[in-house]
């Protein structure tokens, strides 16, 4: 069996984030490289937030995935340098998440230290510009906690990070 | 000189990861509850990637340093058994003087104000010498240094907040945040007093100097506490002895609890 690169990138799409599963790997933006040797692939990753447990589970998915396409040697590697920002996200996965109702990250990301700023947030349901800040942390290391005024409705927003 | 250095790094994350995981189901509201558990997380990652490296570096040392490493009779057996180190056994079977994190991350979570105090202080040091650990000549260090500090400017951003937000907030609140920071203040200065293997690494790989990241840290500090309306402490006799191993009874309770599962099931998985 001959194996391109760009098979496993198309396989690749049908990996998705455990914890976000409207999102493929490929939209989060998490997949450095791929490199095919015969019937060898290496594929290196890097990891959104150091501790974010998905990343275990990722490595597995990967390799089931390629399983499933008759891939038995597969290495996965983790890159922490450059960190991953959500500027790696898709234009396509930021729709796909403002579509499953989280508010993506739309800025350009950049560490700031400034305090009690708040992001315009829109709204993913109505798209009201009216919203305020819950909590700067959320029921996963990527999201913070929001809420409508227009709506009334709470929802999550992908961290600029 | 690597490996302490190494340790120092990854012990500061995992016990203070692990006294903010004590918080979990006890935090004030559900959704400060979550911001300490998600912090907690974001530790316990820095700690996994250090502990990692300061396996390999372990186990590329002779044999004879090996066995001198740790005094745990649990990691001796494994060194004399030839099986290489793991992440996992540096963090659950290493003896409580093997431990190099500074006093102030061991320190116990007393209330939310002690609490807020101690990662505040904490926070602060971590912004300002992971920014500049990035620039060490180690590639493995920088990479997890430029990995962790966006996560840490996170964690100063929330910190700094609940200073300021008790601090200057309700007479009660003024004076429980001022009696945490005058209390946990003693503990700062150790952060900033090299121990022999700091000073070697900074040598050797380019790593902060202390004095530096303690004038920016000071700065900090100061800001926030005039901000939050609180008295900035006075110089005090300061606390030491973690760098090298010599700890709180605090320690003990918290490594008897993490450890009492690998301790009793050595190789237990979930």
């Amino acid at each position: 069996m001959i194996i391109t690169e760009q098979q496993v990138w198309d396989w690749l799409t049908d990996v998705k984030d455990p914890e976000v599963p409207a999102l493929s790997i490929l939209d989060l933006g998490i997949v450095r490289r791929v490199v095919v040797e015969e019937d060898k692939v290496a594929i290196t990753i890097t990891p959104t937030y150091s501790g974010c447990p998905a990343m275990d589970v990722i490595s597995i998915s990967i390799r089931m995935a390629l399983a499933g396409h008759g891939v038995k040697n597969v290495a996965v590697d983790m890159q922490l340098s450059p960190a991953w920002t959500t500027d790696w996200m898709t234009e396509d996965g930021k729709r796909k998440l403002k579509e499953y109702g989280i508010a993506p990250p739309n800025r350009k990301a950049f560490s700031s230290l400034g305090l009690f700023e708040e992001e315009g947030i829109t709204c993913p349901r109505c798209d009201s510009e009216d919203t305020e800040l819950v909590s700067r942390y959320g029921p996963t290391s990527c999201k913070a906690l929001y809420k409508c005024n227009s709506c009334k409705e709470p929802f999550e927003h992908f961290k600029c990070h | 000189m690597k490996l302490p250095y190494v340790l120092r790094l990854a012990d500061d994350a995992l016990i203070l990861s692990q006294r903010l995981g004590e918080w979990t189901g006890h935090g004030p509201i559900l959704e400060q509850d979550i911001a300490l558990t998600n912090a907690a997380l974001d530790h316990i990652g820095r700690a996994r990637s250090l502990y990692q490296y300061a396996a390999d570096l372990f186990n590329s040392l002779p044999q004879d340093e090996k066995s001198k490493a740790f005094t745990s009779v649990a990691l001796q057996q494994i060194v004399s058994s030839g099986a290489p180190l793991t992440e996992d056994n540096l963090a659950y079977l290493r003896d409580g003087w093997d431990f190099r994190n500074v006093l102030l991350a061991e320190r116990a979570n007393i209330d939310w104000a002690y609490t807020v105090a101690r990662n505040f202080f904490l926070d602060a040091f971590h912004y300002f010498y992971f920014t500049a650990l990035v620039k060490c000549s180690d590639t493995t260090l920088s990479a997890i240094a430029e990995k962790s500090l966006k996560e840490v400017t996170y964690h100063l951003k929330w910190s700094s907040e609940w200073v300021i937000r008790l601090g200057d907030g309700t007479d009660e609140s003024h004076s429980k945040m001022q009696e945490a920071i005058d209390e946990t203040w003693p503990y700062t200065g150790e952060l900033f007093q090299p121990s022999d293997y700091e000073t070697a690494m900074q040598q050797e790989i380019g790593a902060p100097g202390l004095d530096a990241v303690r004038s920016q840290w000071i700065e900090r500090v100061n800001a926030i506490l005039t901000e939050a309306t609180l008295n900035v402490p006075k110089e005090a006799w300061m606390h030491r002895g973690g760098k090298e191993g010599i700890h709180s009874e605090e320690l003990g309770y918290m490594l008897a609890e993490m450890q009492y599962m690998q301790r009793t099931y050595p190789g237990m998985e979930w």
